[in-house]
C-alpha cells in the first residue's frame, strides 16, 4: 500500500494532536503524583513518622526482683533463688521433634509436656524460645549442658522464683506466691503492665498478698527495637527498675519452727506475743503445709489432699480461727465487775453445781458445785456459777466493752489473711442480727465465754498481754521495712485500776501455781520465769437435760468433732511479764489437759530463747519432757533450703 | 513508505550513529538505574549482593544490548514486527503450557541462563505490532470498524493469556498500552467512548458476580481490591503492604531519614522492598526531594520521547517511540499510585529501579528501538 508525501503528513499531524494530548495527559498524571507525594510526605509526614517509630520501638518491661522477708533474727524466710527451665529455639533446633525425642532420652519429660512444646513451636515465631520444663532439677540442666552438641537449640535458662527456705513453718503466715491468674487480673482495678508478664509471681495468701505494693517493686523498662516479625535488632534504652522493699518480721524463726513442731499434726493454733511491744513471736497453725509447692503450682492430688484433711491445714487458724473463749473470758467479766466497782473485797457467791436464771438451770463444770467461793477462789478452780452470778450483776453492755477494751471483737491490723474479728455481742448486735431482744441467759453464757462470744487465738494473746502490762497492747508483724524500723502502736495505760489488775494477775497466778489451780500440772518451778493463766474448756454442743441426768459423755468418749475446745492463756513471767501465749487445740477435750501443757513448753522456750533446762519443770515430768525434747528437735526442719535439692 | 523512501542519504552511518543517539534520554535511564543500584545496595543492609551487584550487571548488559539495537536502522526492525508479535503470543501460550508457577502465578519460561518472562516481552512486541499495522493502514481507514477490530483482537489475545496467568498488572498494562496505541493512531473518539463506557459496565458485573458461581475474579484480587478501598480494614492482612508503604514513604518527611537509615526497610516492615516497593525505600531515606527527583527523572524521559516522536516524521517510527514511552509511563504511574495508596496492588515493578532482570532488559531493548527509531530518522 503505497502512501503518498501528503497522506503521511495528513496522518503524522494526527498523531501529533493525540500525541500532545496523551502526552499533556501524562504529564498531568506525573503531577497528581508528584501533589500526593507532598501530601504524604510533608503534609503528613509528622503523622507518618509517629507511625513509624510505633512500628519500631517496643517496651519491654523488666520484672523486678521480690523483696525478701526476714525473720527479727536476720533469719531468711522468703527469697528469690534461680529456677532453671529447659528452652528450645526453632530456628537454632531445625528438625525439633527429633531433638525433643533425644532431649527425652536423656532427661525425664512428660508427654503432655513434649506434645505441649511441640504446638506452642508451631504457633510461636521460629526465634522466639519456647518452654519445654520448668523447674528443672540440677542434675538434668548438667545432663543438657553436657549433651548440648546433640542438642540443637536447646538451652537452659535460669529465673528466679520464690523459695520458702523454711518450708511449712511460716506457711500460714507468710502465705505464699504463685503466678498471676485472670481471677487476679480481674481483682485488680488498673493493673500495672508488670502483671502481664506471663507467670509473673504475686502474692496470694498471707503478707505476700497483704504486703503485696511494698514487696512487689517497681518494673524497670528497656526500649527495644524490633523488626517486623517481632524479633529483638537492638536495645535503645534501659531504666532499670526498683527491686521490692526486704520485710523482717517480728516473728522469731527458731521459736515458731519449735510451736509449729510442738503442736504438731494436732489440729491447733498458738500465738506467742512480747507483752511489751506487741511483737508476734510465733503465730503458728496446725496442721501446716508446704507453701513451695503452691509456688510451683500444686499438683490435683496434692491440693485434694489438703482440701480433704479435716484438720483444715490450709485454715490460718490463729487469725481466722474463730472459739467461743471458754473460761479464759473469766478474766473479762471479773475485770467488768471490778471495774463497775460490784465486787466487795471480802464478797462471796455459793455455788452448788448450778444456777436458777429465770427459769432455767446453768450448771456450773462441777455438777456437785464449788461451795462459798471468792474471786480468787472462782478463777484458781474456775467455778462458772460465780461468773454466771457476776454477769447478771455486770450486765452485758459493760462486759462487751470489757471485751473490746480487751483487744475482743476487734479486727486487729495484722497483715494476714483472713484476719476474722471475732464478736462481743451486744443487745444491739442480737436486735440486729437475729432480730430477737436480749435475754439475761444469754448474758450467763457470754459471762463464761459460751453462747455469742467469739475469739481467735490472736486476740486471745492481745486479751492476755493487756492482763499483764494494763496497757493497750497492738499486736505488731512487721519488724521494720527495708532496714526502717517500723513504729510500735498502742501501748499507752488502758486506765484500769491497778490494784484491780492486780487481783486479776494474783488470781491467774493461783490458777497455775496453787496446788488445787486447774493448771496446776502445768505450772513452771523456776522462780524467775513462773507463769501465771487460764484454762478454758468450751462447749461446741449443748449438754441436754436427759444426758446430764445420766452423766454427761466424756470427750474421749464422743467424736472428734464434737469434743470440747481446749484453751490456755498465759503470761511469763510473773514478776515483770515478757511474753503472752495463746493455745487452742480445737476438740482437744480440757483445756488443763490439752493445751496448758502446750502453752508452758513455748513459754519455756521463748523464756530461755531455745530449750529451758529439765528443771523448770515440775520433778515428775523432766523424764517425759526430755524425751519429748528428744523428739521435737529431730522434728524441726534445719533450715532446709527447700526448692533446689529435692533430688 | 517503503524503506527506499527513507532518505537514507541524510542518516548517519557507522560509528557515527553514536553520536545521533537521543543522549538524553540514555542519561536519564542511566540516572535512574543508578538511582535503582544505590536503593538495592541500601536494602540489602549496605551490601551489593544479593541485588545490587547482578543488577548492575545486567544494567550493563542491557545498555550494551539497546546501543547494539540502535545501530540497525529501524526498518529492519518493523519488518520484524509480526513474526515477533506472533512469536511472543506462541511463547505465552507456551508459558501456559509448561510455564514454571512461581507466587501463584504461571509467568515465566526457564532458559536455563535466564527465567524469560514473555509477558514482558509481549509489552514490546504489541506496540511494535500495531505500530507497524497503522504504519501500514491507510489514514482514512482507521476507524473504520473492520479495522478496528483487527487491532483489538491482536491486543486482546494476549491480554487474556496474560490475565489467565494470573498477572492483572501486566494484562492491564498491555490494555492501556495497546488502546494508547490505537488512540495515537487516530481511531474516532466514539470506539474509545463506547470502551470506557463499558468498561465501567464490567467493573459493575465483576463486582456483581462476587460469591456467585460463575464469578469472574478469584478471590485474592477481590481481596485486593477491598484493601484497596480501605486498607484500615485489614492493617495486618492484605492491608498491610499499603499501610506500611505509606508510613514509610510519609515518615521520610522533606529529607528523608539518611541513607540506609531506614527504619520501615531495615526492619522488615516493609514486604518485597527489593522489587515492588522499592520506591517507599527511596522516599523514605531521601525524603520528598528524594522521591520528587525520581519522578522529575521520569517525567524527563517522557519529555525527551515524546519530543523525539513528534520530530519523527516516519509515522511507524513515531507510533513506536510514543508506544514506549506509554509503556514506561504505565509502568512508573502505576507502580508510584500503588505504593502511594492511589491504585490497588497489582504487582508492576518500578522500571529500571526495582529488581529484576527480565523486566530491565526488556525496557532497554524498547529504549534501543526507540533510539534505532531516533537515529535513523527522516532529517
Amino acid at each position: 500500500m503505497k502512501k503518498t508525501r501528503a497522506e503521511n503528513d495528513l496522518s503524522h499531524g494526527q498523531i501529533s494532536r493525540r500525541a500532545a494530548l496523551l502526552g499533556g495527559a501524562q504529564l498531568l498524571f506525573i503531577g497528581g503524583l508528584a501533589a500526593r507525594m507532598r501530601f504524604l510526605q510533608v503534609d503528613q509526614a509528622d503523622q507518618f513518622r509517629l507511625l513509624a517509630e510505633e512500628n519500631r520501638i517496643n517496651v519491654r518491661l523488666i520484672p523486678p526482683s521480690r523483696g525478701e522477708v526476714f525473720d527479727r533474727n536476720g533469719r531468711r524466710l522468703a527469697q528469690n533463688a534461680p529456677s532453671y527451665r529447659i528452652v528450645i529455639v526453632r530456628e537454632d533446633a531445625g528438625d525439633t521433634d527429633a531433638v525433643l525425642d533425644r532431649l527425652s532420652r536423656i532427661i525425664p519429660l512428660a508427654p503432655e509436656d513434649i506434645q505441649r512444646t511441640k504446638e506452642e513451636l508451631k504457633r510461636s515465631p521460629s526465634f522466639l524460645p519456647v518452654t519445654i520444663a520448668e523447674d528443672v532439677r540440677w542434675q538434668d540442666i548438667s545432663r543438657v549442658s553436657v549433651n548440648a552438641p546433640a542438642l540443637p537449640g536447646v538451652t537452659p535458662e535460669v529465673g528466679l522464683s520464690r523459695v520458702y527456705p523454711q518450708g511449712s513453718d511460716f506457711a500460714h503466715v507468710l502465705g505464699y506466691v504463685g503466678p498471676v491468674s485472670d481471677y487476679d487480673l480481674e481483682k485488680i482495678a488498673d493493673p500495672e503492665p508488670v502483671l502481664r508478664i506471663p507467670r509473673f509471681q504475686i502474692g496470694k495468701v498471707g503478707v505476700e498478698t497483704k504486703l503485696e505494693p511494698l514487696l512487689r517493686g517497681k518494673a524497670g523498662a528497656k526500649r527495644v527495637e524490633v523488626n517486623a516479625a517481632g524479633r529483638v535488632m537492638r536495645e535503645l534504652d534501659r531504666r532499670e527498675g526498683t527491686a521490692g522493699s526486704d520485710l523482717q518480721l517480728t516473728i522469731d524463726a527458731k521459736l515458731q519452727g519449735y510451736v509449729q513442731a510442738r503442736l504438731s499434726e494436732e489440729s491447733a493454733s498458738a500465738v506467742v506475743m512480747d507483752c511489751d511491744t506487741g511483737d508476734l513471736l510465733a503465730c503458728a497453725s496446725a496442721p501446716t503445709f508446704d507453701p513451695n509447692l503452691f509456688v510451683r503450682g500444686i499438683s490435683v492430688k496434692d491440693y485434694r489432699a489438703l482440701t480433704g484433711n479435716k484438720y483444715r491445714p490450709l485454715a490460718s487458724k490463729t487469725v481466722q480461727g474463730l472459739y467461743p473463749p471458754g473460761s479464759t473470758f473469766k478474766m473479762i467479766t471479773a475485770m467488768a465487775a471490778l471495774e463497775a466497782g460490784l465486787i466487795g473485797p471480802d464478797d462471796t457467791v455459793y455455788c452448788p453445781g448450778h444456777l436458777e436464771v429465770s427459769g432455767r438451770r446453768f450448771h456450773c463444770w462441777k455438777r456437785a458445785g464449788h461451795g462459798w467461793v471468792d474471786l480468787q477462789t472462782s478463777l484458781k478452780r474456775s467455778c462458772d456459777v460465780y461468773y454466771y452470778d457476776l454477769a447478771i450483776k455486770v450486765g452485758i453492755e459493760k462486759i462487751s466493752a470489757m471485751a473490746r477494751r480487751f483487744g475482743l471483737g476487734v479486727k486487729h491490723d495484722v497483715p494476714m489473711s483472713a484476719v476474722a474479728q471475732g464478736l462481743a455481742p451486744t443487745m444491739d448486735w442480737k436486735q440486729q442480727t437475729y432480730n430477737q431482744s436480749w435475754r439475761v441467759g444469754d448474758t450467763v453464757n457470754v459471762s463464761i465465754g459460751q453462747g455469742f462470744m467469739l475469739a481467735s487465738p490472736l486476740q486471745l494473746a492481745v486479751m492476755t498481754a493487756r492482763l499483764a502490762t494494763g496497757r493497750a497492747v497492738e499486736p505488731r508483724l512487721i519488724k521494720s521495712v527495708d532496714g526502717i524500723e517500723q513504729p510500735v502502736r498502742g501501748g499507752e495505760s488502758m486506765g484500769m485500776n491497778e490494784n484491780n489488775l492486780r487481783k486479776m494477775r494474783r488470781a491467774m497466778n493461783a490458777v497455775v501455781n496453787d496446788r488445787r489451780g486447774t493448771a496446776y500440772g502445768s505450772r513452771i518451778i523456776e522462780d524467775e520465769m513462773r507463769m501465771a493463766g487460764k484454762t478454758g474448756t468450751s462447749q461446741v454442743r449443748n449438754i441436754t437435760a436427759a444426758e446430764r441426768r445420766a452423766g454427761v459423755i466424756r470427750n474421749e468418749d464422743l467424736p472428734w468433732e464434737r469434743r470440747d475446745h481446749a484453751l490456755f492463756v498465759n503470761f511469763a513471767p510473773i514478776e515483770r511479764p515478757k511474753y503472752a501465749v495463746a493455745v487452742v487445740v480445737e476438740h482437744g477435750g480440757g483445756g488443763s489437759k490439752a493445751a496448758a501443757p502446750i502453752a508452758r513448753d513455748i513459754t519455756l522456750q521463748a523464756l530461755y530463747d531455745g530449750p529451758p533446762p529439765l528443771d523448770a519443770y515440775p520433778a515428775k515430768d523432766r523424764e517425759r519432757i526430755e524425751a519429748e525434747q528428744e523428739r521435737l528437735r529431730d522434728m524441726q526442719p534445719q533450715a532446709s533450703f527447700v526448692g533446689q535439692d529435692q533430688a | 513508505m517503503s524503506y527506499l523512501e527513507y532518505a537514507v542519504k541524510s542518516a548517519p552511518t557507522g560509528f557515527r550513529k553514536i553520536l545521533y543517539l537521543n543522549w538524553p534520554v540514555a542519561i536519564l535511564l542511566a540516572s535512574v538505574a543508578g538511582a535503582g543500584f544505590l536503593m538495592l545496595y541500601s536494602v540489602a543492609g549496605g551490601d551489593f549482593n544479593p541485588w545490587a551487584e547482578p543488577q548492575m550487571k545486567r544494567f550493563a548488559l542491557g545498555f550494551v544490548l539497546m546501543l547494539g539495537v540502535a545501530m540497525v536502522p529501524i526498518w529492519f526492525w518493523r519488518s520484524l514486527a509480526g513474526v515477533g508479535y506472533l512469536v511472543t503470543v506462541a511463547l505465552l501460550v507456551a508459558v501456559e503450557l509448561f510455564g514454571t508457577v512461581g507466587m501463584g502465578a504461571q509467568r515465566w519460561i526457564d532458559l536455563g541462563f535466564m527465567r524469560l518472562q514473555p509477558s514482558e516481552l509481549m509489552k514490546i512486541t504489541l506496540v511494535m505490532f500495531l505500530a507497524a499495522y497503522y504504519d501500514w493502514l491507510p489514514a482514512k481507514r482507521t476507524s473504520h470498524p473492520f479495522w478496528v477490530l483487527l487491532p483489538v483482537i491482536a491486543i486482546m489475545i494476549p491480554t487474556l493469556l496474560v490475565l489467565r496467568q494470573p498477572d492483572l498488572g501486566t494484562s492491564i498494562l498491555l490494555l492501556a498500552a495497546g488502546g494508547g496505541l490505537m488512540f495515537l493512531a487516530g481511531v474516532h473518539w466514539a470506539y474509545f467512548t463506547v470502551v470506557v463506557a463499558s468498561a465501567v459496565g464490567l467493573v459493575a458485573t465483576v463486582f456483581q458476580s462476587r460469591g456467585t458461581d460463575w464469578q469472574l475474579i478469584k478471590d485474592y484480587q477481590f481481596r485486593r481490591i477491598d484493601t484497596f478501598l480501605d486498607p484500615s480494614t485489614d492493617p495486618l492482612g492484605s492491608g498491610y503492604h499499603i499501610t506500611q508503604s505509606k508510613i514509610a514513604l510519609g515518615s521520610g518527611g522533606w529529607t528523608g531519614r539518611g541513607f540506609m537509615q531506614g527504619t520501615q526497610t531495615r526492619l522488615n516492615f516493609l514486604p518485597e522492598k527489593h522489587t515492588d516497593f522499592i520506591f517507599t525505600t527511596l522516599a523514605e531515606e531521601f525524603g520528598f526531594l528524594g522521591s520528587i527527583s525520581l519522578l522529575g527523572l521520569y517525567a524527563l524521559i517522557i519529555v525527551f520521547c515524546i519530543w523525539s516522536a513528534l520530530t519523527n516524521k516516519d509515522r511507524f517510527s513515531s507510533l513506536l517511540i510514543l508506544g514506549i514511552a506509554l509503556n514506561f509511563f504505565l509502568f512508573f504511574a502505576v507502580n508510584m499510585s500503588m505504593v502511594m495508596g492511589l491504585a490497588p496492588v497489582v504487582g508492576v515493578p518500578l522500571p529500571m529501579v526495582s529488581y529484576g532482570g527480565s523486566a530491565m532488559l526488556v525496557l532497554l531493548l524498547a529504549f534501543g528501538l526507540m533510539q534505532s527509531a531516533h537515529v535513523h530518522r527522516l532529517r
